[in-house]
This record gives C-alpha cells, sequence and structure tokens, in this order.
C-alpha cells in the first residue's frame, strides 16, 4: 500500500509546551490505523496537523508525496475529514449540519438532499433531517457528526476519540459505519483511542504515543504485548489487571493482582500476565452475592457517570472496577456515591490480554 | 398626587391613540435618529469586534479592555465633549451640525459603540473554539470559517444591537447638549420629558410620552427574545 500522508519530523509546540515531538509517522492508503496513547500525549494536535486544521512548528508533512505547505492545505482539507472528541455541531438542524461541507462544495440542493439522506442512512439516522442538531442525545449527535463527515466522502477520516462516553449501542452503530467505510469505499481512517479493544477489533496497524513521541507502530496485538507498566501508562484501562498467576488442581488459573486480591480464570496459563473483564460483564449487588460466580468482590462506589441508557459505575475494592448497568437497575438499587456495593464476575469472563 | 397620575396615564391613553401629531412626531423622530445610530454604530463596530473576537492581534487585550472601560461613559460627559467638538469653535465646527438630528446621530452611535463592540466581541468569544476548526475540516477557508462563527453567535450579536438601540433611545444627555430639543427639528422623547414637564399645565403628555418610550424599549426586548428563541 502506498502512503497516503507521511510525516517527517514533525514537531508542534505552543508557547514553552512540546505537544509532538519530532514525529515520524505513515499512513497508508485504505489502511485502518489506530492511534493509542493517554490524555495529553498528543492524539489530538497530531489528528489537526493531518487533517490541515494546525500547522507543524517544525517538519514536513506529505499528501501523497506533495508537501503540504499555505498554498495547498486546503485541498488537504477537502479530502481528509476531522470528527472531534467533543461533538461540535452547528446550531441549526441536522439537515444544516450535514449539508455545510457539501454546499462549501458547491453542489446543487437536489444533490445534497441526496447525499445528507445517504448519509443519514450510514449511521442509522433516517428521518432525522428537521431535528435540532444539539438537542439530539450524545450519542446520537456524534452519529450527526459521522454522518456529516462521511457525506463528504473523504478519502481519509480523522477520528479522535469516535466513541468515548457514548453508549454500547451507539458505539456498534459507529463502529459497524466505519468499518463499512473502510471496506466498501476504501477510505482511510485514523482513529485515537484509549480503547485498545477498539484498536484491536478495528484497526489494520496501531501507534502509540506517549509524550508527543511515536514509542511504538506495529500491529495492534504487538502493541499489546508491551511490558505491562507501559501499557498502564497508555490507556485508560478499565478492568485491566496485571499479576502473578498460578493454575490450579481444577485447572482454573489464580491471578494474584495485588492489594491481597485474587482473580479466577477459566484459562490455564501461569506466570506474569495482564487480564481484562467486560465491564458489562460484571454483576453488582448491595447484598452479597451467592451465585455461581467465581469471583466476588465487596467495594465502595466512586465514580457514576451517565450514558444515555446506562449508568457506568467505578468501584474500588482494593483495585478500581469498572461495571456498566442499565439506568432501570442503578435506580432500583437505590446506590449512590460511596454506597457499599458488592461485584461478581464468572471465570470465564476473565481474558487473557 | 395618585390621582393626578391616574388621569395623567389615562390622558395619556387617549392622546396615544387618538395619534396625537405631536407626539407621532416626536416618537418617529426618537426611533429614527436612534435607529440610526444603531445601524452607524454596528457598522463600524461590528468589524473590530470580529477583529477582537476572531483574531489575535497583539493588544488585543488592550483595545478590548478600552471599550468595555468606555461602556459606563456618563452621557453628559459625551455630549459636552462632542458640543465642544461641534460648536462654532471646535474641530467640526465649520460643518454647522450641532443642534441638528445629524449630530445626534453621530454622538449616539459614539455612545453605543463600546456596547456594540464588548457585547459582540464577547458573544464571538464565546462560540466553542471548535466551531472554526469544524468549519476548515469541512472544507471551509479561513474566511468562511470566520463566518460560521459569526453565525453561532448571532444570538449575542441581537442581543447587543437590542442593548445598544435601547440605550440610545433612552439617553438623554447627548440628544440634549447637542440636539437642543429644538421643537419639530431636535426634540425626541427624553428631552421632551425631561424638559416640558416643568413647563406643562398638568402632567399627561410627559406621561405619555414616557409611556411610549417603555413601550418600544418593550418592545424591541420582546421581538429580540421571541427571535432568540425560535432560533435555538
Amino acid at each position: 500500500m502506498k502512503p497516503l500522508i507521511s510525516l517527517q519530523s514533525v514537531s508542534k509546540t505552543y508557547r514553552d509546551i512540546t505537544a509532538l515531538d519530532k514525529v515520524n509517522l505513515e499512513i497508508l492508503e485504505g489502511e485502518v490505523l489506530s492511534l493509542l496513547g493517554p490524555n495529553g500525549s498528543g492524539k489530538t494536535t497530531l489528528l489537526k496537523i493531518i487533517a490541515g486544521i494546525e500547522k507543524p512548528t517544525n517538519g514536513e508533512v506529505r499528501f501523497k508525496s506533495a508537501i503540504v505547505n499555505e498554498g495547498n492545505t486546503a485541498q488537504l482539507r477537502r479530502k481528509t475529514t476531522m470528527v472531534f472528541q467533543k461533538t461540535a455541531l452547528f446550531s441549526a438542524n441536522v439537515y444544516e449540519n450535514i449539508a455545510y461541507g457539501l454546499k462549501l462544495r458547491g453542489l446543487s440542493k437536489i444533490q445534497t438532499q441526496g447525499k445528507v439522506k445517504e448519509a443519514l442512512a450510514k449511521v442509522r439516522l433516517e428521518g432525522y433531517e428537521k431535528r435540532q442538531a444539539k438537542k439530539l442525545s450524545g450519542g446520537e449527535q456524534q452519529r450527526v457528526a459521522l454522518a456529516r463527515a462521511l457525506a463528504l466522502e473523504p478519502e481519509m477520516l480523522l477520528l479522535d476519540e469516535p466513541t468515548a462516553n457514548i453508549d454500547p449501542r451507539n458505539v456498534s452503530i459507529i463502529e459497524d459505519a466505519l468499518t463499512r467505510v473502510n471496506k466498501q469505499e476504501r477510505t482511510t481512517l485514523v482513529i485515537a483511542t484509549h480503547n485498545m479493544f477498539q484498536a484491536e477489533a478495528l484497526a489494520n496497524r496501531a501507534a502509540l504515543l506517549l509524550g508527543g513521541r511515536i514509542v511504538k507502530v506495529g500491529l495492534p496485538q504487538e502493541i499489546f504485548r508491551s511490558p505491562p507498566r507501559l501499557l498502564e501508562e497508555y490507556a485508560r484501562l478499565e478492568n485491566v489487571f496485571s499479576g502473578t498467576s498460578r493454575v490450579t488442581g481444577e485447572g482454573t488459573t489464580i491471578i494474584d493482582i495485588g492489594q491481597g486480591l485474587q482473580i479466577e480464570a477459566a484459562f490455564q496459563k501461569g506466570g506474569n500476565i495482564s487480564v481484562h473483564i467486560r465491564p458489562e460483564d460484571i454483576i453488582l449487588s448491595v447484598r452479597p452475592i451467592v451465585s455461581s460466580a467465581r469471583n466476588t468482590f465487596e467495594g465502595r462506589i466512586t465514580e457514576i457517570s451517565d450514558l444515555d441508557t446506562l449508568v457506568k459505575l467505578k468501584i474500588y475494592a482494593g483495585k478500581y472496577f469498572t461495571a456498566q448497568v442499565t439506568k432501570r437497575s442503578f435506580n432500583e438499587m437505590q446506590v449512590n456515591m460511596d454506597s457499599k456495593v458488592f461485584l461478581a464476575f464468572k471465570a470465564s469472563a476473565v481474558k487473557i490480554i | 398626587m395618585a390621582t393626578e397620575i391616574e388621569e395623567g396615564l389615562l390622558k395619556a391613553l387617549q392622546l396615544i391613540f387618538s395619534a396625537d401629531p405631536t407626539v407621532l412626531e416626536v416618537t418617529a423622530r426618537s426611533v429614527l435618529i436612534s435607529g440610526s445610530a444603531t445601524i452607524l454604530s454596528v457598522l463600524w463596530g461590528l468589524p473590530i469586534a470580529a477583529a477582537i473576537g476572531l483574531r489575535k492581534f497583539p493588544g488585543r487585550f488592550v483595545v478590548k479592555g478600552i471599550f468595555n472601560s468606555l461602556l459606563g461613559v456618563p452621557t453628559v460627559a459625551l455630549g459636552l465633549l462632542l458640543y465642544l467638538v461641534f460648536s462654532k469653535s471646535g474641530a467640526l465646527g465649520f460643518l454647522r451640525l450641532l443642534y441638528t438630528p445629524f449630530a445626534m446621530i453621530i454622538g449616539q452611535a459614539a455612545l453605543i459603540t463600546p456596547i456594540v463592540v464588548s457585547f459582540i466581541a464577547n458573544a464571538i468569544e464565546s462560540v466553542d473554539p471548535e466551531i472554526k476548526d469544524l468549519a476548515k475540516t469541512l472544507g471551509a477557508s479561513e474566511t468562511e470559517a470566520s463566518v460560521a462563527v459569526m453565525k453561532e453567535s448571532l444570538n449575542g450579536i441581537a442581543l447587543a444591537i437590542a442593548a445598544s438601540f435601547n440605550r440610545a433611545i433612552a439617553e438623554l444627555g447627548v440628544a440634549l447638549m447637542i440636539g437642543g430639543n429644538i421643537a419639530g427639528v431636535t426634540s425626541v422623547l427624553t428631552t421632551v420629558i425631561a424638559l416640558e414637564t416643568s413647563r406643562e399645565p398638568t402632567p399627561e403628555l410627559p406621561i405619555a410620552w414616557t409611556i411610549i418610550l417603555l413601550i418600544i424599549v418593550f418592545t424591541v426586548n420582546v421581538a429580540i427574545n421571541f427571535i432568540r428563541r425560535r432560533k435555538t
């Protein structure tokens, strides 16, 4: 595959803050590249430079081998479109939002109407044209933002944390739309994400950004095999635990994750390992849980975040666990910040990374 | 006293609804002068506000600070200054503008320019900074992106214009000092209320004018609120 964008020694400084430090990176035509890194590692700045919104302080950006400069930034901007993390919408209806870029490109009203309709279908928001964009739910707003970018049929789509703080139903609609546009229209995708499972599911390649530097580029799996300490540093990991494990006589594995906590897993693997439990696989209760689940812990709620139809809870039980429940069961449990809760998950829900 | 006001009110309403020629004339002149002053101040204030709100030029905060502190300038102080400028021996005395509606328009426009600039600049600055990046990534040029930001701040701009018009039509100092309240030429609502209350045997006329002034101010505010509500 040919490189669509190549960055050579690109740096960006804001006054005395270095956001990017001599970044070298190639983005190949038709690939899905995920940019992994913690908050403040420079992901957004990098995306904005690739999008032609920000100018690098030093270094060179090439788009299809032509150096990007004042004269052709406009052209680059017409071929790449960025979707921002904090959904930015115009104070207008959904139609006006999606039509904005099409109008700039001089499309007729009939052409625009057709493209808007097509784009809304791609994110499954058919018939939403007349709705006020800012009055939609968070997940729907992000889908409108994606539709607005897709309507322009860009060669490259840059996505900054496209599914952060969105409930799973909207996440899967967005992920489906992204997979489809990459497969069917060969659109190159660059996805900045915290979520390494999303990176693994969607991307062909991943680049790890730490403190404004690219520290590793490779297959997503290769990056996940980095030392655990590095992993913990770069991803806002939910329910990822590392420790020493031993195989039991019953054919399961006990992992000692520190703070006196042990997790039992259904696989068999000894040594130093990292495991993950999906937030939706954790069961919560206000009373001690008697069940077949092999892992039960007692903890206190330290964080409650509202995601449309779901509630995400952070629970401290010696380590931080993240659990996800429906809004209805959250209300029924009548819990609050600092409430005592019991959490449980099956040994088979523990996945090795 | 209370019955006087009551009678005054009744009379005032009669005057308004019987379309008294003096009342109509003074009202129309007030709206025309203050309306023109508002248009004029927006013509020169909007580009300044846009520059402050959209660009990061050196000295931007100084310019903003100056306009902010001018917000509270006493109308008589400005009236006196303009009187000196427009009077025969003043710098612009040769234009012979003193005691004409034109001088009043210029004076009121100068008075409300700080409101226009400060309020509009604030409205533009309060637009989500990502809107500009958003417009650009969707293919807008620098100018088109600025237009998109201005469009997002339309609510605030409308409010600034309404506030400016209200300040212009309700001010007395400038209108009196460089207008002179000449009947049939430069008398406006505020000057007739201020000067003719003591001259009139009964207070009906001043009360009628006050009611009209309040109606104009309220109508403008209600209209702006209505437009703002429909937009969002």
